[in-house]
């Protein structure tokens, strides 16, 4: 680990004014302090936000607000979102082991970095540890990368259960930029994509802070997580589908289905929501939108069996979720 | 005095005589409150004062290798050393080594092995320098791939098994895949060394002690009697820790030169790759039986690796050379030459992937036959070892299987796949017979007798298993004395020598040691009452004779009685095979969705002579058997294709089975006494439990979905493949 200043922010203003190039902040830490101890990430200042009093669920008009320092535990818990939103919660629960859902936070959890192995290891190249090093993962062993949205710079997924839900909920990031300015930007967008800057991972400016995650009333009322794992718990998913579904009258009138374990960013994709909306539940269709969202798929040794294995698991949640 | 025992032969059960009842009995821990309370100091625990801290640097891939900015680092803040010591070690010592050549940080033979050693202040300044650290490799790193390397080693033929397999009326032919697996152990290796003088005191995390002083002796080129080592509470070791490893040579050296004492930790991701592996295998199994299932023929070839001049083949096909009768035999290994990480004993070398992939290949010929899988290991158990024409000296697989399968409730279970379905998933039971060699090794030791009770002594560790338990029941039992009245001391090379533990031997040598000590003040008790050690009997700190009662403290004129006991393994381990027995049951779930696969039930029935303690004898059996279940759906070292570095090398990606993964696990003994395993009649037992245990699994898996998997482990993607 590298030497690096430690400063305890009382106020969102102090957490601003604090940050400069090569700071970060620091909440649950259970990503970061690892990355540290590794010295994958390497801050020079490390500014904790733990104090700044993000840590509520509150009504939202029809939906909530919630706060980025709310631990997975308690959102997972909160009565509202098991009753409402329950995809988050299972999604949360889902993640991780009970130690570290009592110290991840919500905005935490939105920046987690990858476990592309590669990056972990500062003997291999890795473009998003050290741009432009080159990639260690092609050509080496592949499980958990991304099959849909890489480069020819990056394989590397997005890990997490969270976000996954968050982006099949349409949530909602509010962040507060290094002038103190708030924004809000949909989740559809927040996390980009490799490209030639695997580096950059979402659209957050530096030294931008994440103070809630605004979660809209849900738009369907049959909701499902379900995540493909290597063992029954504290795994990465292979795989990971959120589903929310209306149905009206036999026919699905609203559908958002994200995706773990497949994408470099939490992975949704309009035409398959938008190729279900309006039709009859059927198996025919169900292989229709595993087709659509498979087609851009990228498949290498190691990952290719994240296909089948997305086209099962799509059609049973649907057949769940349409039953 | 000192009673030496040599075991040339049969034994006689003198526990019947003794009226402690302590043997047998389930009986908890001493150690136990220690270590819940965070009371028992590990390794690099509770540290010496002015204690200094070394981080491994280690090698990015295999090569020559420069430090090319050592003296940056030695200029860290807080950095007291860059040591590369000629007298280092870089492979870890193989278990009974008994030396360790020094072999400098010059080159590594495989990616991840330690070069140097950066000590200082703090433990954050250490590894920060080693973090730091600018490490070139040139030179050829070597071969990488086992498969491309042109193996040592035939496997040994009987016979004519290729005729048998063309002449037989049902035959399997298969090729069985495992990967590398990492022993895992809790508490990482670590060690904290400090010298007084030209002595060193070595505090660390070791199964062996009395080879690991000759080993470390012999790196750091002094006499033996020079070194001591304390090890008393171990985190669990799995045969990672049988020889001398890089860390506690480097803690050595480092506080040699620097005066102080250095505490060197290897860091988890360090254990991964430092510490000796199980080698990954290429089992290719064939058996030929006629219309009833008898074997005419069988093969079990293997292609296992390791490092150049490693003597540690993994012996994979140990128990298929006594565990079925068939006059055709090919069986045996072969070792390919490669830069990987050494590969060295893990929990039931051989055995544990040799029985599991034979026994899955059992279940294969059980289809084939449409023979009832145990019916079918029934009618092929040997009268005497099929190679060697040697006698057993106890064989309880019979029991095992019928024993285990009654309580399992296997009678009427219908064995065509596919026939249990609940919801999307699969249910499915499987069974695997269990196989493990059983030997006893040396070890002494001392107990001495005091107004305060009795005090067993030996450098014997106890690495999770019981240790202190069992020697506490044995020595209490034949003294009659209660277990708050026995106190047992390990761990420490001033002690006299006991076996170490390893190779499931600890209980049976070292105990049948304790048990020699007692006999020995026994008879020295007798002689004070003037009787025949025969007619003396001990019970709750009395001695009684005819109807003479005497409190044994009234026995010991305010002194103390100090007994003596020595064993070693004779004739007893060459005139029979000595083995342990069991057999697996699972019930298993699979989805056929996902392929996921969730074990429902396990049962194991295990034959190992005397159980001295169900309490701790079960525990190692669960061990055991959820190791099986990692080897059958969650673990492999997953090894990169293009330098050999272990690419999973932490606990969040190399998978051992969770809570969540393990279903509750019944374990059931069958009684034996084994007379040729010395006079405690006690087998190993902590091994046996994971030989065969996934196979149970995996061919559960095949009776739910049909599914064989033969690259193990049987992840959802490799189940998937083979769903409809």
């Amino acid at each position: 680990m590298k030497p690096f200043d430690y400063y305890r922010a009382a106020d969102l203003t102090e957490a601003a004014a604090t940050h400069q190039p090569g700071s970060v902040f620091i909440a649950g830490g259970t990503n970061l302090v690892d990355l540290m101890k590794l010295q994958v990430m390497t801050p020079d200042r490390v500014i904790d936000i733990a104090r700044l009093g993000l840590d509520r669920i509150e009504d939202d008009g029809d939906g909530l607000r919630i706060g980025a320092l709310v631990s997975n535990s308690d959102l997972a818990a909160d009565p509202r979102v098991r009753k409402r939103w329950p995809v988050l919660s299972r999604a949360l629960l889902a993640g991780a082991s009970g130690q570290l859902r009592n110290k991840a936070t919500t905005g935490g959890n939105l920046l987690q970095r990858t476990r592309c192995p590669y990056f972990q290891d500062l003997a291999t190249p890795c473009n998003k540890r050290t741009p432009g090093s080159g990639c260690a993962a092609m050509g080496g062993e592949l499980r958990n990368h991304a099959v849909l949205g890489t480069s020819a710079h990056c394989l590397a997924l997005n890990p997490g259960d969270m976000a996954v839900a968050l982006r099949a909920l349409d949530a909602v990031v509010e962040f507060r930029d290094a002038q103190g300015i708030a924004h809000a930007h949909p989740i559809a967008g927040f996390h980009l994509p490799p490209g030639t800057t695997p580096d950059v991972e979402t659209v957050l400016p530096p030294g931008a802070l994440i103070t809630s995650v605004a979660l809209p009333a849900p738009k369907g009322d049959r909701q499902i997580y379900r995540k493909v794992r290597d063992r029954a718990s504290y795994a990465f998913a292979l795989v990971s589908v959120a589903a929310v579904l209306r149905l009206e009258r036999g026919r699905i009138v609203h559908a958002a289905l994200a995706f773990g374990g497949l994408g470099t960013v939490p992975w949704r994709d309009p035409a398959v929501d938008a190729l279900l909306t309006g039709e009859a539940p059927s198996m025919v269709l169900f292989d229709k939108a595993a087709d659509l969202l498979l087609h851009p798929a990228q498949p290498r040794e190691g990952t290719a069996f994240k296909l089948p294995l997305t086209r099962r698991l799509l059609r049973a949640v649907l057949e769940e979720a349409t039953q | 005095m000192t009673i030496t025992l040599t075991t040339d032969g049969p034994a006689e059960d003198r526990m019947p005589e003794m009226k402690q009842g302590l043997v047998g009995v389930a009986t908890p821990r001493p150690d136990g409150p220690l270590k819940v309370t965070g009371r028992a100091v590990y390794a690099a625990e509770d540290l010496p004062e002015d204690c200094a801290f070394g981080v491994l640097v280690r090698a990015p891939a295999p090569g020559t290798i420069t430090l090319a900015n050592a003296d940056e680092l030695a200029a860290f803040d807080g950095v007291l050393s860059v040591l590369q010591d000629p007298a280092m070690i870089r492979r870890t010592a193989q278990g009974g080594a008994g030396k360790a050549p020094r072999q400098g940080p010059g080159t590594a033979d495989f990616a991840g092995q330690a070069i140097a050693l950066i000590v200082a202040e703090s433990f954050e300044a250490a590894r920060h320098a080693a973090r730091t650290a600018r490490v070139i490799v040139t030179g050829d790193p070597g071969l990488i791939d086992p498969a491309a390397a042109n193996p040592e080693g035939e496997p040994k033929a009987q016979g004519d098994l290729d005729s048998a397999m063309r002449e037989a009326e049902h035959t399997v032919d298969v090729t069985y895949r495992t990967p590398s697996m990492a022993s895992a152990a809790m508490e990482p290796h670590a060690a904290v060394a400090w010298w007084q003088g030209e002595n060193v005191t070595v505090r660390s995390s070791l199964q062996m002690l009395k080879d690991n002083r000759a080993e470390l002796a012999d790196c750091l080129g002094i006499p033996q009697d020079r070194v001591r080592l304390l090890a008393p509470f171990v985190g669990g070791g799995f045969g990672s820790k049988l020889g001398i490893a890089p860390e506690a040579v480097a803690a050595a050296l480092a506080a040699r030169r620097l005066g102080r004492p250095v505490c060197v930790v290897q860091e988890r991701r360090q254990v991964f790759e430092l510490v000796n592996r199980r080698s990954e295998s290429h089992q290719r199994i064939r058996l030929a039986a006629d219309a009833g299932g008898r074997l005419l023929g069988l093969g079990h070839e293997a292609l296992v690796s390791n490092l150049p001049g490693e003597d540690h083949i993994e012996p994979v096909t140990q128990a298929s050379r006594f565990a079925y009768a068939a006059p055709h035999r090919v069986v045996g290994e072969r070792v390919a030459r490669v830069s990987l990480p050494t590969a060295g004993s893990v929990r039931a070398p051989g055995e544990a992937i040799g029985v599991t992939a034979f026994e899955c290949a059992m279940d294969e010929l059980a289809s084939a036959t449409g023979i009832d899988p145990i019916t079918l290991r029934l009618r092929n158990i040997p009268d005497r070892h099929p190679q060697n024409g040697k006698p057993f000296s106890s064989h309880r697989l019979e029991q095992a299987l019928t024993e285990g399968a009654e309580r399992f409730g296997w009678a009427g279970r219908n064995p065509a796949p596919r026939q249990r379905r609940e919801g999307e998933w699969w249910i499915g039971t499987g069974v695997a017979a269990a196989f493990r060699v059983n030997t006893l090794t040396e070890a002494e030791a001392r107990i001495t007798l005091t107004s305060e009770g009795a005090l067993v002594e030996t450098d014997m560790t106890d690495i999770g298993t019981g240790t202190y338990a069992i020697l506490t029941q044995i020595a209490g039992e034949a003294l009659g004395l209660p277990v708050d009245l026995v106190t047992v001391r390990l761990g420490d090379t001033d002690l006299p020598p006991g076996s170490g533990s390893g190779g499931s031997f600890g209980a049976a040598t070292t105990g049948n040691a304790v048990w020699l000590a007692a006999l020995d003040l026994r008879q020295q008790l007798a002689s004070r009452l003037g009787c025949e050690e025969g007619d003396l009997s001990l019970q709750d700190g009395e001695a009684r004779v005819a109807n003479m009662r005497r409190p044994l403290v009234a026995l010991l004129n305010e002194g103390s009685l100090t007994g003596h006991g020595h064993i070693r393994g004779g004739e007893a381990l060459k005139q029979v095979r000595q083995a342990t027995y069991g057999a697996h049951f699972a019930e298993v779930a699979v989805s056929d969705v996902t392929g996921e696969v969730r074990v429902r039930r396990m049962l194991g029935s295990f034959a190992a002579g005397r159980i001295l303690n169900p309490l701790t004898a079960r525990s190692q059996c669960h061990g055991g058997m959820t190791w099986g279940i990692g080897m059958a759906l969650t673990e492999g070292m997953v090894l990169d294709r293009r330098d050999g570095h272990v690419v999973n090398r932490d606990l969040a990606e190399y998978h051992v089975p969770v809570n969540a993964d393990v279903p509750p696990l019944t374990v059931h003994f069958v009684d034996e006494r084994d007379p040729w395993a010395g006079p405690l009649m006690v087998k190993g037992i902590g091994e046996l439990a994971i030989c065969g245990a996934g196979a149970a699994v995996l061919n559960a898996i095949h009776h739910a979905c049909g599914v064989r998997v033969r690259e193990w482990p049987a992840t959802p993607d490799r189940v998937l493949v083979g769903l409809a």
